[in-house]
């Protein structure tokens, strides 16, 4: 899928204090054919989210005047526009912190530009509600969220209600990174959501069922100390 | 050139002025007093010879003058008596509350500290200085009150008649006959910045009394009456006069002893003044005082303990002349000997002083005679060159509580009176079987064994007694004629006397040597326990220990409970040591605190907060205060000064070992830093080549990219590629460097996967792993584990990336988990088959900057010593070790405990 065809005119609002990278993202984004804005401190950066009503975020967490947490909880609180993350190593906790906060991806300065293309991408289209399939495929798999089944090059696959719960939860959000804070509150409810290791061990057995390669998964990928995302 | 001054009464004679020379310790003295000036507060003293000269209303003019100028003025406390000019000047001031102490059925309103110390004006305005509070107040002293304001930095303007100046309340009671109750200490007057004095004629005032205008208070109006009589107000104001001029040549002295070049050398005079318990001595205290401050001179108090022992209430009165001498100035020595006059001729000699005051004598003249002469002859005989003063006593200061009591001698055990009786009479019997064999003379002889006997086992009252009654038992039953007290023959008589005389004076030598000896066990005593505090303090491993050893001591000592409480920085307030015998309640802490800020004793013995169970005494070493040492001893019991100085010398010695061990951590830390000064030339040095490759090679590619054609484009690329992951890796590992030392890493402990473990460690290193074949291998049972995903990620990751870079391309690179249930561990090993690690290599391999002796790649030799410590950091363990079949084999060890079940459903 091309970037332009998705969203031709994609206004993308960048949130940065660092002028070099403002200046990078907006070439890399102005050359896929996104409108590109730019803030260089939070309040700034809030003021133009409420005025130019961008389609897509990205919010780097540490900026002068406020935390990028602050901003994204402010933002929150009117819009669930897309937020993505930009953080630096050492961050984990804040990206996490942001990510339970309701922002959706996060990318780990330095980044590729194709990488944050990509990212923007499912950003976009996940934006635009196109009516819930009721069909999700992957490589030989097939869920079917109506007759809740799973089959395998159409053979049934016995899933256990929680491995389909963290499928189905993961295939919702294509594209975008889950904690494992969500993931356990969902599944579990939110007296579990410091139990880990439920998921660790849970997510083993998912993968060893529906991935081609359990130990090394091409669709429910880790993301390293955060959470699980689908990938396509 | 002995000689004797006696003036006609303790009035202060004031001589002329010297400069005193400015010797290196006035200096400091000086310099400390500018130094706790610049700090403190400024205290300002209205002065005036007695009420009604306008004191109040001259401090509330000044004080409206200050709030003109724009000084945050608060009025503490005044007491303007109904006056409506006085009340006037009160507009526009703010007034605190005052506190409310209900006592005994009424309430009294007190100057409430805590709201002033609170409310931090900068000058605060309260009202007679010389005040005593209600029972309950923080201090019993209203001066008490202003002092910690001062200490807290803050202003204050005060009143204070003459008379209730500590040096000049006796004066004034001679001059107007009313005694004097409250007063304040000499030092703390001295301690103004400025005295002010509100003069008044005597007619002017009489005036003003006869309208009305002067407050007299009721209970003082007989007093009153008198007090203000014309003869006594001109000399009352002779004496506030006179103070005032005394204050302000005493600035002035201070002035020139640390401003002007040119001094006039001063004499050097020191007077020493001798110091018993009875209330005259008070008097003599404050006589030598007057002498020093006018003389300029320093003042030594000497009390001269004996082996008779003072009556509670004596000991009692003698420590407060005691106190009152110190808190006046003198440098107070308590001393040993029988003879007073020798101890304190040895006093003076060792103290270089030239002045010895002592009261005049109202000893019998027979005692006298016996003693070889008064104390004012024998001290005249051994004085030398040194100047005796007398100073008689004022009859008026009441006679009759003069007298020192000693111990009486029914303190002395019962049983030792029994063995007296008992001897004799036994004595006595065997003399009557014995009396006609030998005759009555060898009884005489005895008795007098008896007595020296006794003397050797009992007090000193019960052999005086067993003299008497042995001589007055061998006159009546043995001297003829017998049964009674009559003698016949001059012989016998003069036998009689002598007997008589002989055993007083064996019964008196030998009990007063017992008693020396007494004394010399309790001085060794002392020493002994100051040496083993100091050998317990040197012996002691570390500062726990020490504590622990003072402590013990102390309780030995003083038959107490002791407690240490410490301020790890000096800045924290401080905290009890967990050694301590005496648990502190919250009250105890309060003063401990008192003691630490103010950097004085409190607590009982004391005038601050004498209420408290425990002797508080602050660890002081220069400028800070390390601690506090409570020594609580029970309610009935009590410290002596001497225990109460011991316990002083204690808290001195405890200081200087927490400040000592202070001193070797900061040692240790300056070694510390010298290492990492090293370690920071290193890694400048190795940082400035590492970073320099890098960014050349982007510099020469970005020149390339710019000229260069397609085909060379491409080649570029992959070079810039490259050069910036090394750049990227480098500033990673300084970064991770830099967190584990500053300790702000953290780990987040979570459960973790063995397979996307690996897999996230191995995606950022495929490019880099070049052609080394990689096996991973996970048992299927590997249970998940906890650790910090991040970190372990990144070890891997490192680990692997180092087996790349130094073995042969081609070489395998083995990766694998496993499970050690028997020692609750998981385990990861990174294993080459590249030349190995020499043995000599694996000790100092996880160190800072330590670079295998191959290495190809450069490297700031970073990697490893990060990697060691994320793993410790997740309280793990790495060993490098040697692969079975050649090549290195790195472990990382995590402990490891099952996590609990996990539902299925």
């Amino acid at each position: 899928m091309n970037a332009a065809t998705a969203a031709p005119s994609a206004d993308i609002l960048v949130i940065d204090d660092e002028v070099q990278i403002r200046r990078l993202l907006r070439l890399t984004l102005e050359s896929a054919g996104y409108q590109v804005r730019e803030a260089e401190t939070g309040s700034l950066g809030l003021n133009e989210a409420a005025v130019r009503r961008p389609d897509v975020v990205i919010l780097d967490l540490a900026l002068p005047d406020l935390p990028g947490l602050d901003v994204l909880r402010r933002l929150r609180e009117w819009s669930q526009l897309p937020v993505l993350i930009l953080s630096v190593r050492g961050q984990e906790s804040d990206k996490i912190a942001a990510l339970d906060a309701g922002a959706d991806d996060f990318l780990t300065k330095p980044f590729g530009g194709g990488e944050l293309l990509a990212r923007i991408r499912v950003l976009l289209r996940r934006a635009q509600p196109a009516a819930e399939p009721s069909i999700a495929q992957f490589g030989d798999i097939e869920v079917d969220f109506n007759k809740r089944t799973v089959t395998h090059a159409g053979v049934p696959l016995h899933l256990t209600a929680k491995e389909y719960s963290l499928l189905r939860l993961l295939l919702q959000h294509r594209g975008k990174v889950l904690t494992h804070r969500q993931l356990l509150r969902e599944v579990w409810g939110p007296a579990h959501e410091t139990d880990t290791h439920y998921l660790r061990v849970h997510m083993a057995n998912l993968r060893k069922k529906v991935e081609p390669t359990p130990d090394q998964p091409r669709f429910l990928k880790t993301e390293s100390g955060v959470g699980y995302r689908f990938v396509e | 050139m002995n000689s004797i001054a006696t003036p006609s009464q303790p009035l202060p004679t004031f001589a002329v002025a010297v400069s005193p020379r400015p010797s290196p310790d006035a200096l400091l003295a000086s310099l400390q007093r500018a130094e706790q000036r610049a700090r403190r507060g400024r205290l300002k003293i209205f002065f005036g010879m007695c009420p009604g000269v306008g004191k109040t209303y001259a401090m509330l003019q000044a004080a409206q003058a200050e709030r003109r100028d724009g000084i945050d003025v608060v009025v503490g406390l005044v007491e303007t008596h109904g006056r409506q000019e006085t009340e006037a000047l009160l507009a526009g001031l703010t007034v605190l509350a005052r506190k409310v102490i209900p006592h005994g059925g009424i309430t009294l309103t007190e100057f409430d500290l805590e709201a002033a110390l609170s409310r931090r004006p900068q000058l605060v305005l309260v009202d007679e200085f010389a005040h005593t509070n209600a029972p309950g107040s923080r201090h019993p002293k209203r001066y008490q009150d202003i002092v910690e304001l001062l200490d807290a930095g803050i202003d204050v303007f005060t009143t204070l008649n003459v008379q209730h100046v500590e040096s000049r309340a006796d004066a004034v009671r001679q001059i107007t006959g009313a005694t004097i109750h409250e007063t304040v200490p000499d030092s703390v007057v001295a301690s103004a910045d400025q005295i002010e004095l509100v003069d008044l004629t005597p007619e002017a005032l009489r005036e003003r009394l006869a309208e009305g205008k002067v407050y007299v208070p009721e209970r003082a109006a007989i007093a009153g009456e008198n007090f203000f009589r014309d003869t006594h107000l001109t000399a009352l104001r002779e004496l506030a006069l006179r103070f005032v001029a005394e204050h302000v040549d005493e600035r002035l002295r201070e002035l020139r002893a640390t401003g002007a070049a040119r001094n006039v050398w001063r004499s050097g005079e020191r007077l020493l003044v001798a110091v018993g318990p009875s209330p005259f001595s008070t008097q003599l205290v404050r006589w030598t005082r007057r002498m020093a401050a006018a003389q300029g001179a320093a003042w030594v108090a000497v009390s001269v303990e004996s082996s008779r022992r003072l009556a509670p209430d004596s000991r009692r009165r003698l420590d407060q002349n005691l106190a009152l001498a110190r808190e006046l100035g003198a440098e107070v020595v308590v001393t040993h000997d029988e003879d007073v006059a020798t101890a304190l001729v040895r006093v003076a000699l060792q103290y270089n002083a030239t002045q010895i005051v002592v009261g005049k004598s109202r000893t019998s003249r027979l005692f006298d005679l016996l003693r070889g002469g008064s104390l004012v002859d024998r001290l005249l005989r051994q004085s030398g060159p040194i100047d005796i003063y007398v100073v008689p006593s004022d009859r008026a200061a009441g006679g009759t509580s003069r007298r020192i009591e000693w111990e009486p001698p029914g303190a002395t055990p019962a049983g030792e009176y029994v063995e007296v009786a008992v001897t004799l009479a036994l004595l006595t019997a065997g003399g009557w079987v014995l009396r006609q064999p030998v005759g009555y003379l060898p009884i005489g002889l005895l008795y007098l064994l008896a007595v020296i006997g006794l003397s050797l086992r009992v007090g000193r009252w019960p052999v005086m007694l067993a003299g008497v009654l042995s001589a007055l038992t061998w006159n009546f039953v043995f001297i003829p004629p017998v049964f009674t007290f009559g003698i016949e023959k001059f012989e016998d008589g003069m036998m009689f006397a002598t007997y008589f005389v002989v055993a007083l004076v064996a019964g008196h030598l030998t009990a007063r040597i017992r008693a020396q000896e007494r004394h010399e066990r309790w001085r060794e005593e002392r020493a002994t326990a100051l040496l083993r505090l100091t050998q317990a303090l040197g012996a002691a491993r570390s500062l726990d220990d020490a504590v622990f050893a003072a402590l013990r001591q102390s309780d030995a000592l003083f038959g107490a409970t002791s407690a240490l409480l410490l301020s790890g920085d000096g800045q924290a307030a401080p905290v009890p040591h967990f050694a301590g015998s005496f648990t502190l309640t919250d009250k105890e802490r309060s003063v401990a605190d008192w003691a630490w800020r103010n950097r004085k004793k409190a607590g009982r013995f004391t005038d601050t907060l004498p209420s408290a169970e425990g002797f508080h005494v602050p660890l002081v070493r220069e400028d800070r205060t390390l601690g506090v040492l409570v020594v609580c001893v029970p309610p009935d019991a009590t410290l002596t000064l001497a225990q109460r100085d011991l316990a002083e010398s204690f808290a001195a010695q405890l200081a200087l070992v927490v400040e000592s061990e202070e001193l070797r951590a900061v040692g240790e830390r300056e070694k510390l830093l010298a290492e990492s000064d090293k370690l920071h030339r290193a890694l400048l040095d190795g940082v400035s080549h590492e970073l320099k490759t890098p960014l050349a090679v982007l510099t020469t590619a970005v020149e390339n990219l710019r000229d260069a054609d397609a085909a060379a484009r491409e080649r570029v690329i992959p070079e810039i590629a490259t050069a910036t992951r090394r750049l990227n890796r480098l500033v990673n590992n300084l970064l991770d460097q830099t967190r584990l030392e500053s300790g702000a890493l953290q780990p987040r402990l979570d459960w973790c996967d063995a397979r996307d473990l690996f897999n996230a460690a191995l995606a950022g290193t495929r490019e880099s792993l070049g052609a080394h074949p990689l096996e991973v291998s996970v048992p299927p049972d590997m249970p998940v584990f906890r650790a910090d995903f991040a970190l372990m990620e990144q070890v891997i990751a490192n680990l692997v990336l180092n087996a790349a870079l130094h073995t042969p391309a081609g070489t395998p690179i083995f990766l694998a988990a496993g499970y050690d249930g028997a020692r609750g561990r998981v385990f990861f090993t990174v294993a080459d088959r590249g030349p190995g690690l020499p043995p000599e290599m694996r000790e100092r391999l996880f160190k800072k900057f330590q670079r295998g002796d191959a290495a190809r790649a450069g490297g700031l030799g970073l990697g490893l010593s990060i990697i060691h410590g994320f793993v410790a950091a997740q309280g793990g363990d790495i060993v490098a070790g040697e692969n079975p079949g050649g090549g290195a084999v790195f472990t990382i060890y995590l402990p490891h405990t099952p996590h609990g079940n996990v539902p299925a459903e």
